[in-house]
């Protein structure tokens, strides 16, 4: 038998052994992630050690931006303030109307003997930062599970849809917003009542109306708001307007681009809206084993 | 006010050579934590988008000159925390920082005996290296490329390598001059 010697320096495992170790580590982490959703734990408690870095490493620009809102001029604020007063007044006659609609909606929806729908309830949410990762389209608000934050709510500005909230911190939460690649609203256009659904692109901050017939009745500037029928989003909030169509006979569907209605780039206050609405269960359909479904799948 | 500590970095073929200090691991914790909350501060969106990755170009120096001090564990632990803090995809920059340590393992001996443009070219191949296989990662999870830009924070970090070369030793060097008698 032979025997090696011992080795001079102790080094430990070779380069090599080490590097194959951990990346099979992070592979393992990677699929475990992307495949099945697992590590929700995991990265909710790191995220619990990352987040007083974050606030630390915040301090400066949130410094930066108190001396910048000190030296605002007293002709901007002047203007801010005409501009909101004609914007309330504004507004309050619209409250009126909708309050008389709301109440005068309720009478017939108890005379038709309709399910109320139930008033939703509103978090107050302020983006914090938009997200690193290049590769979609997030941002970070200041609420999390601490505060009712729940995945999967809807954030809405005082435009339209924002997003949809995706992942949930103690203290913070992650919004993927409309124009996310795999970001999907279910939609209904104002002007015609046509439904469908809306994908983000990715790498532009538009939107895609996809598998729209050719001859589908939109037209730009249509205007596209929530149907509500995913019971996530409350129905009728606006979600883009159209502002390109194509049109080509060669394919199956047209090319629909549309731009988010509400601001998607810039920072501000946004609303999480919880998913009060109960849905009914999805209708379950009892497949009889039988000649009929092997007729059919022929 | 004296800016001695911030030499021009030396620019030639031979490798800089200095004697310094003892390093303790205190200190290599703190300009890892440092790097770390310079990758966490928010910035505009396009200034984020190009911002250079610090814990890499960190644990790139720590591993060249001290390559006995810093491990595999604590840069896959720095990787899994920033795909938290980036709310990427589980695991990915920990691959890429393990990619990183092995490169820059593999070629520690080598760049020290570079001068600092030559050391730039490396530590630019090891960044877009990391780089590389953080985008591979992603299009096979189905994300699409991001553009051009993509590249730029590994560029900007190599070109910041002279930078954190002077700044990681301020501590490092001795205080008395050894001319002085």
């Amino acid at each position: 038998m032979e025997y090696s010697p011992p080795p001079f320096f102790k080094r430990g495992p070779s380069l090599l052994t080490r590097f194959t170790f951990f990346s099979i580590l992070s592979v393992v982490l990677l699929v475990a992630d992307a495949r099945f959703n697992y590590l929700v734990v995991l990265r909710q408690g790191i995220a619990g050690v990352v987040y007083p870095l974050q606030r630390l490493s915040s301090v400066p620009s949130a410094v930066a931006t108190r001396i910048g809102e000190f030296f605002v001029t007293q002709s901007q604020l002047q203007r801010d303030n005409d501009q909101l007063r004609r914007q309330e007044l504004l507004d309050t006659a619209a409250l009126q109307v909708g309050k008389s609609l709301e109440s005068e909606n309720q009478h017939l929806r108890q005379l038709l003997g309709l399910r109320e729908r139930l008033p939703r309830d509103f978090i107050a949410a302020e983006i914090l930062y938009s997200n690193r990762d290049p590769f979609t389209r997030r941002v970070v608000v200041d609420r999390g599970f601490q505060h009712g934050v729940k995945a999967g709510q809807a954030v809405v500005d005082e435009a339209g849809v924002v997003g949809q909230v995706t992942r949930v911190f103690p203290w913070v939460s992650e919004v993927t917003l409309v124009t996310d690649k795999e970001q999907a609203i279910p939609i209904q256009s104002v002007r015609s009542g046509l439904r469908g659904v809306t994908f983000g692109i990715g790498y532009d901050g538009t939107l895609e109306l996809r598998f729209m017939p050719v001859n589908a009745d939109i037209q730009n500037g249509d205007l596209l708001v929530t149907s509500g029928i995913d019971g996530t989003y409350p129905p009728g909030l606006p979600v883009a307007v159209v502002s390109n169509i194509e049109r080509n006979a060669a394919y199956a569907f047209a090319r629909i681009t549309c731009t988010p209605a509400a601001s998607v780039t810039s920072f501000g206050q946004v609303l999480i809206v919880s998913t009060a609405d109960r849905l009914p269960e999805n209708p379950v359909t009892d497949e009889e084993p039988g000649p009929k479904a092997k007729r059919a799948k022929k | 006010m004296n800016f001695d500590w911030l030499r021009a970095p030396p620019i030639g073929r031979t490798a800089p050579q200095e004697i310094l200090l003892p390093v303790k691991a205190r200190y290599i914790a703190l300009t890892l934590l440092s790097a770390l909350v310079l990758d966490l501060f928010a910035l505009p969106p396009l200034l984020q988008q190009i911002r250079p990755d610090f814990i890499a170009l960190t644990l790139i120096y720590w591993v060249v000159y001290h390559p006995r001090r810093v491990g595999f564990l604590p840069a896959w632990l720095l990787g899994l925390l920033m795909d938290v803090a980036d709310g990427s995809l589980f695991g990915q920059h920990a691959l890429a920082y393990a990619v990183l340590m092995y490169l820059a393992i593999l070629l520690h001996r080598r760049i020290v005996m570079f001068g600092m443009r030559h050391q730039i070219v490396h530590v630019l191949l090891i960044l877009v290296a990391s780089q590389l296989i953080m985008l591979g990662v992603r299009l096979m999870a189905g994300a699409d490329f991001p553009g051009a830009l993509y590249f730029v924070p590994g560029f900007l970090g190599a070109g910041m390598w002279p930078l954190l070369f002077n700044v990681i030793r301020v501590p490092l060097r001795p205080r008395s001059d050894p001319d002085a008698v």
